[in-house]
């Protein structure tokens, strides 16, 4: 075990006067006229497993590209532990990466792709062989090293080009889609494999994903990405549940999303009109009567009942759906005004009588259970 | 980095291809302007030259004659129509022949066609010269094609096709029909097959989706395979000169006779000029194939 | 068997594309010279042909003009190609991809000629190249199969996945060292068909090696041509049956080689 404090305890993000390990200052890339990466500034601590979030085209490869020297920033500056990057080739930086197609070496040993780094570093060949076995075994890959990578599967061959990235201790990890080609289970296992990894050596990642579970399980941060700018950045938690838009909200799990106006303003109430009608959340700062937002409610906050509960927001409708899913239960209510809500419930063991089909239902969630998105 | 290093190896690997195909491809077309615009002389070499310095003037001397009476010889203009039109009926007869050979090897399961493709190929390994000159022996009068049809009756007097169009024809689809399969095939095996499935599904019949998704679709490998035989063609000297005759006119065997027999340099030029002209539009129409993806 | 419109004119075409080559080699070993009587079996054209010392020192010189070209053909045309295809900003790669496609489609008695013209024009300016002959043939070839080279190596260069270079890049390995380390045995087998293929273009050349050659600079088409011209030729019908048989036997080793390595 390392004996720094990790980051995903020691949290530096939050402390004012930590120094950031990578600077991210202003970048914007540009392909002719378009713009894929936008006027982007991040700020990454040493020992964190960060997350860029987004969509396909949000420009979260290219921004990776562009820390491993790939390709130029159109403007602003990299700085990786206090070293300028601009002018720096992909072979000369701190830097190393781990392939979404991961990239192996299809003429070269499991060994020789591994020692590869090392040896271009110039450390001897023997000694390139010893630290190639122990990393292998880090990555549970004994007794492989001879074997050619068209000769193993899907998740061995990840292994490798994982193994082979890390083997220079890089100040850097880069990592390109790195679960995107494993089945589900595999995914599971191997997330958790990454995390003790990445914290048994002490290397700072940057992981690109698009799947939000992936991201969510993963980081010590997540910084959500569309359309080549930065939307939110922070821990899973404080997006999961402070959203500052709809589009994160949207992206991060499900969610029901309600369009609406201000309505009165009421010390520790604020009611909003929506199209199903009032909605109560907790008052915000800095708002204007009939300025229109959106409220964002989860599914699992929204408690569904036979019978009417007392609640801030309190509704009727019909179960349109149920589907049954294990753990839980996720049903679509109807509302009068005709829209549709999702909720899910946690299953109890042997439910005797469990809500089902065209059931007349009471929905209810508290105030603090709405949130408000301004954008 | 080194990229602000004038001498550096990345600048090196491209000078060194480009400047030996700017001299040696480049600059000879400039060369043979500068001829065309000469006079033929008794002298080596034997052209006027372009320029002179005549009591320190510095004197052009540019003479339009040779593309005037290019202009004025029937011949010349007869000679570049002919190759044309023979360019394109063989470019049209390779490609009813060549469609059904690529479409069928690209529709094969492997290892069938691996194999075809290789039988496809093997023959433009070997001498191009002696198989032009194998349909010699079989087309001239007194050659195995007659022999064999009046042997079996189905003729009673041989039939004349050496030095004939006929022979410049065949000759010349033999000779390019690679050209043509080859780009064809890398595009119509590059086709979706659940394309034609969808237009089965959707309750078209076999030809029509023939010709209504995979012709279409193979549009960019006809070009190019089209014109990879079109445009040499129009200048091609081996074929009509041992399977042609004497009536048989077409430019690069006048270029070869400019040259060869009449020692009029000048005038070869112009011919070669002229034929550069000719065949810009047919160039630009590959390039513009190539752009859409076609594979030479 | 119900007979479709394809494998029907497939099976027409390739009996046409071999009929003549078939009928060559029969004739190699016909005892007569004339094609319309078949005088039994004989190798008798195959010892004269042997003995004929025209053909065979023609032979010779175009087989060495053949490696000399092809091999400085390869390193040229696989330059252009990585430079097409792998060099980031570099300016003018259309005019550069324009004067790469040219000499594929150029007809040879442009290109003959204009070369021709250029090494008298440089031979009266500089005095070199002395005269015509194997170095102008030499530069001749190599400037023409360049570029099919080139559109070998390019297309199997953009199909490759660039990552793996780029992981290369990331792992520490200069530029060069790239190339060398992970380019080169990737595309092994593309320079192979290069040089394969510019081996047989310029063995076969005939317009172009005609228009720059000298005296005492004789290829093997030209010979072959100059006789040709006359007439059929039994003993080039023996030349050309040993061409085709070692050419078949070429392609059956690669195919071996080929089917051995996929496994």
């Amino acid at each position: 075990m390392s004996e720094h404090l990790l980051a995903a305890e020691a949290k530096p993000w939050r402390d004012e006067t930590a120094k950031p390990f990578v600077r991210i200052k202003g970048i914007t890339k540009k392909f002719g006229d378009l713009a894929a990466v936008d006027d982007v500034s991040l700020d990454i601590y040493q020992g964190e497993l960060f997350c860029l979030l987004g969509g396909s085209g949000c420009g979260k490869s290219t921004l990776l590209r562009m820390l491993a020297g790939f390709e130029t920033p159109t403007m602003g500056s990299i700085e990786i532990d206090g070293q300028e990057m601009s002018g720096v080739g992909a072979n000369l930086r701190p830097t190393n990466m781990m392939f979404q197609s991961y990239a192996l070496f299809p003429h070269m040993s499991v060994e020789k792709n591994v020692a590869y780094g090392l040896l271009r570093e110039g450390v001897s060949k023997p000694e390139a062989i010893s630290r190639t076995e122990d990393m292998l075994s880090l990555v549970k890959l004994d007794g492989f090293a001879k074997r050619k990578p068209h000769q193993l599967s899907g998740g061995q061959q990840q292994r490798v080009a994982l193994a082979r990235s890390l083997i220079k201790q890089p100040k850097l990890l880069l990592l390109d889609e790195p679960l995107g080609a494993l089945d589900k289970k595999l995914r599971e296992e191997t997330q958790f494999e990454l995390i003790r990894i990445q914290e048994d050596l002490g290397v700072t990642f940057i992981v690109v994903t698009h799947d939000q579970e992936e991201a969510m399980t993963l980081s010590t941060r997540i910084g959500v990405m569309d359309a080549g700018k930065i939307v939110q950045v922070g821990e899973p938690r404080q997006i999961y549940e402070d959203p500052n838009s709809k589009y994160v909200a949207d992206f991060i799990g499900s969610v029901n999303i309600f369009d609406g106006e201000v309505d009165a303003a009421a010390p520790d109430m604020m009611r909003v009109n929506t199209g199903s009608g009032p909605i109560m959340c907790a008052p915000v700062e800095g708002l204007t009567a009939n300025q229109k937002l959106h409220i964002a409610v989860r599914p699992e906050r929204i408690h569904l009942s036979r019978t009417k509960v007392e609640a801030a927001n309190a509704l009727q409708g019909t179960v349109d759906e149920v589907a049954y899913m294990g753990n839980l239960s996720v049903y679509r209510v109807r509302l009068a005004d005709g829209r549709c809500l999702k909720v899910t419930a946690a299953n109890g063991l042997h439910e005797e009588n469990p809500i089902t089909w065209d059931e007349e239902v009471h929905i209810s969630w508290s105030a603090a259970a709405s949130t408000v998105l301004t954008q | 980095m080194s990229k602000r290093r004038f001498f550096s190896g990345r600048n090196f690997v491209i000078a060194m291809p480009n400047l030996w195909l700017i001299l040696f491809f480049m600059v000879p077309f400039l060369v043979v302007l500068k001829i065309s615009l000469a006079e033929p002389r008794i002298a080596i070499p034997p052209y006027s030259p372009l320029w002179e310095w005549v009591n320190g003037e510095l004197k052009w001397s540019l003479n339009f004659g040779n593309y005037s009476y290019m202009w004025e010889d029937s011949l010349y203009i007869n000679a570049y129509l002919s190759s044309i039109k023979v360019a394109a009926i063989s470019t049209l007869l390779a490609l009813f022949i060549g469609y059904p050979m690529a479409y069928y090897i690209a529709r094969s399961p492997e290892p069938r066609r691996s194999i075809l493709l290789l039988l496809v190929v093997l023959p433009f390994w070997t001498s191009f010269l002696l198989r032009v000159y194998a349909w010699i022996g079989i087309l001239k009068t007194k050659g195995i094609l007659n022999e064999v049809l009046l042997w079996s009756g189905i003729i009673d007097e041989p039939l004349i096709i050496m030095q004939t169009d006929v022979a410049v024809y065949i000759g010349i689809v033999y000779t390019y029909l690679p050209f043509l399969i080859l780009p064809l095939y890398a595009n119509l095996v590059k086709l979706d097959d659940t394309l034609l499935e969808a237009s089965y599904d959707l309750g078209a019949s076999r030809i029509s989706s023939f010709f209504r998704i995979t012709l279409p679709l193979s549009w960019p490998g006809i070009v190019a395979g089209s014109m990879l035989v079109f445009i040499p063609v129009i200048g091609e000297f081996v074929i009509p000169t041992l399977l042609g005759g004497p009536d048989t006119l077409m430019i690069g065997k006048v270029l070869w006779g400019e040259y060869f027999s009449n020692r009029d340099w000048p005038v070869a030029s112009a011919v070669a000029m002229v034929m550069l002209v000719v065949m810009i539009i047919p160039i630009m129409i590959l390039r513009s194939a190539q752009n859409k993806g076609a594979e030479i | 068997m119900k007979l479709r419109f394809t494998p029907v004119m497939a099976l027409f075409g390739f009996v046409f594309l071999y009929g003549p080559i078939v009928s060559l080699v029969v004739y190699s070993f016909n005892k007569s010279k004339l094609v319309t009587v078949w005088g039994g079996w004989s190798t008798k054209w195959y010892v004269e042909l042997f003995q004929n010392d025209q053909i065979m020192s023609a032979a010779w010189l175009s087989l060495k003009i053949g490696v000399i070209a092809a091999s400085v053909a390869t390193v040229l045309g696989t330059m252009m190609a990585m430079v097409l295809v792998r060099f980031k900003r570099v300016r003018a790669k259309a005019a550069m991809t324009g004067m790469v496609t040219a000499p594929l489609v150029m007809p040879d008695v442009i290109i003959g000629l204009s070369l021709l013209l250029l090494f008298v024009a440089m031979e009266g300016m500089f005095g070199w190249p002395a005269g015509r002959g194997l170095t102008t043939i030499l530069i001749a070839h190599i400037t023409f199969c360049m570029a099919f080279v080139t559109v070998v190596v390019q297309s199997r260069l953009s199909d490759m996945d660039d990552s793996i270079e780029e992981a290369a890049l990331d792992l520490g390995a200069s530029p060069t060292r790239v190339f060398f380390d992970i380019t080169l045995p990737m595309i092994a087998p593309a320079l192979i068909s290069g040089w394969l293929l510019a081996f047989t273009l310029s063995l076969d050349d005939l317009v172009i090696s005609s228009f720059v050659s000298g005296p005492g600079a004789t290829t093997l088409p030209m010979v072959i041509f100059s006789k040709v011209r006359l007439g059929v030729s039994p003993d080039i019908n023996a030349l050309a049956s040993l061409i085709v048989l070692a050419v078949s036997i070429g392609i059956i080793i690669s195919a071996i080689l080929m089917r051995k390595k996929s496994k």
